[in-house]
């Protein structure tokens, strides 16, 4: 903090203590951003930019910029960055890219027009600003950094300050309302009216689909349930979990029959009850 | 010239002169509209309408010969016809005897034809039932055009003159087309109608000119303001009359539409194409004497532009096999010869008028004659194709004799007095203007003889070519002598032409028609004496007569045209070039200056519009291509848009 | 050492950010590129109020931490929704509005 205090104290152009650090930190700022850019997984890109982000911490506070440095350490650093992950945690935390790039040269035009632009900024704030001397804050943050900034917001910025508050209340509104999960009022229905929806053939059958495992030798989901005459409720298995091999312990001999005989062409001794029920089962 | 004589209101049967036009109007419109139901007792209608209207005629005629001369020109104003700001035009009636002349020739003459034309329009036997209505359609447009013609000859305006001059065209086009389901002959009614536009937008112009310059376009107001003009608005307005006039009656450089008008039938040609709207163009320069008086460059060049139609008819005509087109470049040169006479001014109005009246008659009656002769030979005109017939058809053979021999000028019949006249006062002209004139005309006679001999020989005398060959529908000749209802107008025509030229000289025609064209000069000597032309003119005829003989009459004539032939007879039979030049020096280039403003429009217009269409549309198509979809294309071309931004800027800030 | 030095760093940054945007699909990683972008704006604001010796940037730099939350709490929010439909949390999937 010494070497950041006497940053300070400096007016204008920095000091050897300011170049070390800024020498130090501004290469890592740089190159987390570009490993955030280049992270193949989202949550190591958010990691990158938070290390990017408390460079630039570094950077305010040795600026004469205290306030904001904080708030970047705890506003952005702290809760934007934990929103990113919660966000990413929720919706795309493996959605990872996939390497092909399906717009033909974008990558290759984005590299090319970005180096331009870095080389004309670059030319364009060298050539303007190194001739320029730097005033430091010595006379504007007298009474200190915090009072200053708050004078300045609410005097000559208030209004902005106040639309931001409205802006602040307005992204909230939108965010709870974009986020809501709406509900049809009308899609629920009542039972008596299910059941009746039912009997009228409104649905393709009249009971509940079977649940599985019952009367079956294995408590699993994965084991179809039996009907009463024996046959085999392949209806009783998920859709997600069918065709999914999950059966790698021996089975009695029935039951395997049962899991794997849905089919027609089962020989006839070997599935001596299931033959009636499957047929029946499928009308 | 003498004073204008003054203007009197018409009275007693001139006060009915309206009726001379209503008659034939309404019965053209009567059988117009009939339709089917008229076929029977059409031509009937037709025939009478034109008889009452010549009765009427005649009336007026008798009444206004009972008052003193200078009494004799009557006006009858209908009522307010154009009433627009400063134009005011009255729908009003100039009876003078200059317009009765024209009545009586018109209805006079009218009548015949329109006798002549029940039998030559009379359905053949076993024709389709359509030539019924057909013939009731012709006597309707014949009627049409008798009543355009007399409102052509009696307004007392130049807008009234207008309307019938277009009349008459109407009617003319409608008649030259006549057999709709010929191709040649709508071709023909075509060529004429536009050959005429031209030159009636001279005629127009004329009249926009005058009504400018003078405020009005009633004739004796005009008359008698005229000379308030320039002299070159008089020039302007004389040569734009002319052109008019040139358009109407088939002259220099207008005259190659006649020949081919002969498309419509025989008493079409007869009545309108050879006595009477022919002449309109000689009436009209007549009739504005008053300003042509007053510019004598004009007048030359009318008498130059009649030299010029003369000799072109008879050259012409000396080349044609077709009967009806011989006798249409023979109206040609005679018109030519009118136009010359108005052209020479007031030693010749009256004699135009005179020679237009005698050629009413015999040239009337030859194409009537022509017409029999079509009648008995099935329809064919050419002459190759006759011979003979003088002895299966005499009163046709001495009809058109009469006419023939009054077309020739032989002496006492009527072209003898008119014709004569003319060359007499041709030659009474001052200077290179007598000897063009006089030679000119000469010439034209002798050439004349020629023609007309060769067509007699050709048609009446001779072998019977006829009896070894087909009709073209394929029928035998059958030569015969026309009805009594066709021989009748024609025997009448002869005695016309045989008598009227004497007649009208010895009555005295001139002095008649001094109130309306002044009175006739006296030619003075000009460059040859005056006792000396008659002789000229007999010889340089009787030249011609005995070369005919000689190169027609003692040789067979061959059935197929000889070929290949001199280069004079090449250019005759080729209108001397009179269709090619249209043809190259206007036809073609309008046919390149469409074709070009088609393809223009086509490929540039269209093209331009089209092609502004299809690239914008195509560049849209591609374009929305852009359009991914993937919002990081469209975040690639924001930073493009930046970096061209920021270079920008950069450039212009440290440029 | 001259403060410019935190411009050309905050530039760089900046392009990485923007780089970021256009090449990754994902997202919430597109999201944290834009964070990058802001963050690099802040940086050089904070640098011109140091230059300038006035405290507006650093009022200004705070002003763009507000929007940025406020713009973080809505966007999450969309791609919250956009997931819960699509099943996806790719850009590229997103491209219905198109030709």
């Amino acid at each position: 903090m010494s070497v950041l205090a006497q940053a300070a104290s400096t007016a204008g152009d920095a000091g050897v203590g300011e170049a070390i650090v800024f020498w130090i930190l501004g290469p890592v700022s740089l190159a987390s951003a570009i490993a955030m850019v280049l992270a193949r997984n989202a949550v190591h890109s958010a990691l990158f930019l938070v290390q990017t982000m408390l460079s630039l911490a570094v950077f305010y506070l040795m600026q004469q910029a205290p306030f904001l440095g904080f708030v970047q350490i705890i506003v952005y650093t702290g809760a934007v960055m934990m929103l990113f992950l919660f966000v990413l945690m929720l919706v795309g935390r493996d959605s990872s890219d996939s390497v092909v790039e399906v717009l033909r040269g974008q990558r290759v035009a984005a590299v090319l027009l970005g180096l331009a632009f870095a080389l004309l900024l670059v030319a364009g704030v060298g050539r303007a600003a190194f001739a320029i001397p730097s005033a430091g804050l010595g006379v504007a943050a007298s009474n200190g950094n915090l009072p200053g900034i708050g004078r300045l917001v609410f005097t000559d910025y208030l209004l902005p300050f106040e639309l931001t508050s409205a802006l602040l209340i307005t992204a909230a509104l939108g965010a709870i309302v974009l986020a809501f999960a709406q509900k049809k009022p009308a899609a629920k229905r009542g039972q008596r009216a299910t059941v009746i929806a039912r009997l009228r053939g409104e649905h393709a059958r009249v009971s509940p689909l079977p649940g599985p495992g019952v009367y079956a030798t294995a408590n699993s989901v994965a084991v179809p349930a039996l009907l009463p005459d024996g046959s085999i409720a392949r209806e009783s298995l998920s859709e997600i979990i069918e065709g999914h091999e999950v059966d790698e312990h021996p089975r009695p001999p029935a039951d395997a029959h049962a899991l794997t005989d849905g089919r027609r062409d089962a020989p006839e001794g070997t599935a001596v009850r299931t033959t009636t029920g499957g047929e029946e089962d499928r009308a | 010239m003498t004073a204008p004589p003054e203007v009197l209101p018409a009275t007693g049967a001139g006060s009915l002169a309206w009726l001379l036009f209503a008659i034939p109007a309404v019965s053209a419109l009567v059988l117009f509209l009939a339709g089917k139901r008229a076929n029977a007792w059409g031509h009937v209608l037709g025939v009478a309408s034109v008889l009452a209207s010549f009765v009427l005629g005649v009336v007026i005629f008798v009444q206004t010969l009972g008052v003193a001369p200078d009494q004799r020109t009557t006006e009858l104003s209908l009522y307010s016809w154009i009433s627009s700001g400063t134009l005011d035009v009255d729908f009003g009636l100039r009876i003078d005897p200059l317009s009765l002349t024209f009545v009586l020739l018109i209805t006079g003459v009218g009548s015949l034809i329109h006798i002549y034309s029940v039998g030559y329009m009379a359905p053949h036997a076993g024709a389709e039932p359509s030539s019924d209505s057909s013939r009731r359609r012709f006597f309707a447009q014949l009627n049409l055009f008798v009543a355009a013609m007399l409102v052509l000859v009696l307004g007392n305006n130049f807008v009234l003159l207008y309307l019938g001059w277009e009349g008459v065209g109407l009617a003319s086009y409608l008649l030259i087309g006549f057999y709709q389901d010929r191709p040649s002959a709508a071709t023909a009614a075509k060529k004429a109608f536009l050959m005429n536009r031209v030159g009636d937008v001279g005629l127009a112009l004329a009249i926009f000119v005058l009504w400018l310059n003078l405020g009005t376009l009633q004739y004796t107001e005009v008359f008698a303001r005229v000379g308030e003009l320039s002299g070159g608005t008089i020039l302007a307005i004389t040569l734009l009359l002319l052109l008019g006039a040139c358009g109407k009656s088939g002259q220099f450089p207008l005259q190659s539409w006649l020949p081919d008008a002969m498309e419509g039938p025989t008493p079409v040609s007869a009545l309108i194409h050879a006595a009477t709207m022919v002449t309109a163009g000689v009436y009209l320069i007549a009739r504005t004497n008053p300003i042509y008086d007053l510019t004598p460059t004009g007048r030359v060049v009318v008498a130059l532009i009649g030299v010029v139609t003369l000799l072109i008819g008879a050259v012409i005509g000396c080349a044609y096999d077709d009967i009806k087109k011989v006798l249409a470049y023979s109206t040609v040169s005679q018109i030519g010869y009118m136009i010359l006479a108005v052209g020479l001014g007031p030693a010749g109005y009256a004699l135009g008028i005179f020679h237009l009246l005698t050629h009413g008659f015999f040239k009337a009656g030859l194409f009537l004659g022509a017409g029999s002769v079509m009648h008995a030979m099935n329809d064919d005109v050419n002459m190759r194709n006759f011979g003979g017939l003088g002895r299966r058809m005499p009163i046709t053979f001495v009809t058109f004799g009469c006419g023939y021999l009054a077309l020739i000028g032989f002496p006492f019949l009527s072209g003898y007095f008119s014709k004569d006249a003319i060359i007499e006062a041709a030659f009474g002209q001052e200077g290179w203007q007598g000897w063009v004139y006089g030679l000119a005309a000469t010439l034209a006679a002798g050439l004349t003889a020629f023609y007309m001999t060769r067509l007699m020989i050709m048609t009446f005398f001779g072998e019977e070519r006829w009896r070894n060959l087909k009709a073209p529908d394929g029928e035998d000749y059958h030569p015969h002598e026309s009805p009594p209802v066709m021989t009748g107008p024609m025997i009448v025509l002869a005695i016309g032409s045989v008598f009227a030229g004497f007649v009208l000289s010895a009555v005295g025609l001139n002095q008649w028609l001094a109130p309306s064209l002044g009175e006739l000069q006296e030619s003075p000597a000009g460059v040859l004496p005056h006792a000396l032309v008659p002789w000229l003119v007999l010889a340089c005829s009787a030249l011609g007569v005995l070369v005919a003989y000689l190169v027609v009459g003692r040789r067979p004539t061959p059935v197929q045209r000889p070929e290949p032939v001199s280069f004079p007879v090449r250019a005759a039979r080729r209108d001397l070039y009179a269709n090619a030049f249209n043809e190259t020096v206007i036809e073609r280039p309008g046919i390149w200056l469409t074709r070009a403003l088609v393809f223009l429009d086509n490929r540039g217009v269209d093209g331009l519009v089209n092609g502004l269409a299809a690239g914008l549309g195509g560049g849209s198509a591609r374009l929305r291509r852009l359009q991914t979809g993937f919002v990081r294309s469209y975040a690639l071309s924001m930073l493009g848009g930046s970096v061209f931004v920021v270079a920008a800027l950069l450039a212009v800030r440290f440029a | 050492m001259s403060p410019t030095n935190y411009l050309l760093l905050s530039g760089l940054l900046f392009t990485v950010g923007a780089i970021g945007v256009l090449v990754r699909r994902n997202a919430i990683v597109v999201f944290m590129c834009i964070e990058l972008m802001l963050n690099a704006v802040n940086l050089s604001l904070v640098t011109f109020a140091r230059m300038n010796g006035q405290l507006d940037g650093q009022v200004m730099a705070f002003f763009v931490m507000v929007v940025a939350a406020a713009e973080v709490v809505v966007g999450l929010a969309i791609i919250m929704s956009i997931f819960r439909t699509r099943r996806s949390s790719s850009v590229d999937d997103a491209n219905l509005l198109k030709y």
